[in-house]
């Protein structure tokens, strides 16, 4: 099984030279952190920043710049400061090419759920559906199965969802899938150690299984 | 020049009303009304519906309002940071609409823009389209969203000055020139006041038509939720 930073690790082969992208709270938010030095791109907070920066040092903190999980960061060089409204006008605008994002459950059309749970968890959707309708690309980070080992990858969610027929790629603890657009989870790698059956017994939702599947490689 | 200058928070939120819509800029604890939220505390007010991105937490910004059980209604897009949110939401005792954070920060641009409703792709397919109307655009599905405005929005600037003319800093802009423009009486605390024509014109965030009444905050805490550090 992967931690969560090899889950950001492998997420982080997905990035694209020149992207503007948008990070999540949680594992995506670790993404950064493996984004190879040679790629030029420009990560955006939704709550008014394109250039998030890294962590700051002790002395640099400052209340007035946070990322949309109310982290302190800095800035990076060339960086625009902006208000929520000009943020989620170039989400929805299209300007934001890669999305990531965590999920509770994804289903084999590629909805997701990561907002709700009924009368349990009601911390409410922030900018999760603004991003989900919107981006070009949408990859997730998740869980494969719950703590007591039911599949999170479904055939269609149980919890309310988020968007319908967005996600496009999901790394979890055990693989990495494309969601194809007429449906299905289109296994591509397995984690280190997981074989093909455990990943098999672990998704409930359609999975397809074309050829040999390779197992991960983080070498860069 | 006209002059919107109070003297500080009491006199600014002083007619602010019972039953009242109000707005307050902010994201998470940055950039948020913190002189106006203690002196509405200071009130014998109720009934309020809050409209504001997040809902403070516990023991500071809205959620000291929430615990004094002055708000019956919240108006947000994130409220996972307040236990005593959750606990009344979960009760039924607090009224709450969640909303997109981008159809929030639309909807509230939209009532100060003069824009009663708009399209957007948030929320289609989702509980948030529920009695919506919806249309498609080239191809795709489109939710009709409304305006949002309030009769007293509470937002919080960097400078500004005695013509009611502010700058933000850093991403604690966020809400705040949205919900100034939105407010049939916009109150704006600043932590540096300055006489008129003393900011840069070219600089200016939130033109001044916008707000009725400025005054210079003091005792910023600006807490911080999540201090995070590099080694």
């Amino acid at each position: 099984m992967l931690t969560k930073d090899q889950i950001a690790q492998r997420i982080a082969k997905e990035v694209k030279d020149g992207q503007y992208i948008n990070l999540g709270i949680g594992i995506p938010t670790l993404v950064a952190n493996y984004i190879p030095d040679d790629l030029d791109v420009i990560l955006q907070s939704e709550n008014g920043l394109l250039g998030i920066g890294p962590f700051p040092t002790e002395d640099q903190v400052d209340p007035d710049l946070i990322n949309a999980g109310k982290q302190t960061i800095t800035m990076t060089k060339g960086s625009a400061l902006f208000s929520s409204a000009e943020s989620f006008a170039m989400i929805r605008g299209g300007h934001v090419q890669l999305t990531i994002l965590g999920a509770m459950e994804v289903s084999e059309n590629g909805d997701i759920a990561n907002w709700k749970i009924p009368g349990k968890m009601v911390k409410g959707m922030g900018g999760a559906m603004d991003l989900v309708a919107s981006a070009e690309r949408i990859i997730v980070a998740m869980q494969h199965c719950s703590k007591n080992g039911q599949s999170k990858l479904l055939k269609s969610c149980t919890l309310p969802i988020t968007g319908i027929r967005c996600v496009d790629m999901i790394v979890s603890d055990m693989a990495v899938l494309e969601v194809l657009p007429e449906g299905g989870f289109k296994l591509l790698e397995r984690a280190p150690g997981i074989s093909v059956e455990e990943i098999k017994s672990k998704t409930e939702g359609k999975l397809i299984i074309e050829g040999e599947i390779p197992e991960m490689n983080f070498a860069n | 020049m006209i002059n919107k200058t109070v003297k500080n928070a009491q006199e600014a939120v002083q007619d602010v009303f019972s039953n009242a819509v109000l707005m307050f800029g902010g994201f998470g604890l940055s950039g948020i009304p913190e002189n106006s939220i203690q002196a509405l505390l200071a009130m014998n007010i109720n009934g309020l519906t809050c409209i504001s991105n997040n809902a403070g937490v516990d023991d500071f910004g809205i959620g000291l309002m929430l615990q004094k059980r002055m708000v019956k209604k919240m108006i947000s897009s994130y409220v996972g940071e307040n236990a005593e949110f959750e606990r009344q939401l979960l009760s039924g005792e607090l009224e709450v609409e969640l909303i997109p954070q981008g159809t929030l920060a639309e909807r509230v641009r939209a009532g100060g823009a003069g824009i009663p409703a708009f399209f957007t792709p948030a929320g289609v397919g989702t509980e948030v389209a529920e009695g919506k109307e919806l249309r498609e655009f080239d191809d795709k599905l489109y939710l009709l969203e409304r305006w949002l405005k309030a009769d007293f929005a509470f937002v919080k600037a960097w400078k500004g000055d005695t013509a009611g003319n502010l700058i933000y800093k850093g991403t604690a802009r966020n809400f705040n020139p949205m919900m100034a423009a939105a407010g049939k009486i916009t109150i704006a605390e600043v932590e540096e006041l300055v006489p008129a024509g003393e900011l840069d014109p070219n600089q200016i965030h939130t033109p001044g038509i916008y707000v009725q009444r400025i005054f210079q905050g003091k005792n910023y805490e600006k807490r911080i939720e999540q201090r995070t550090v590099r080694k």
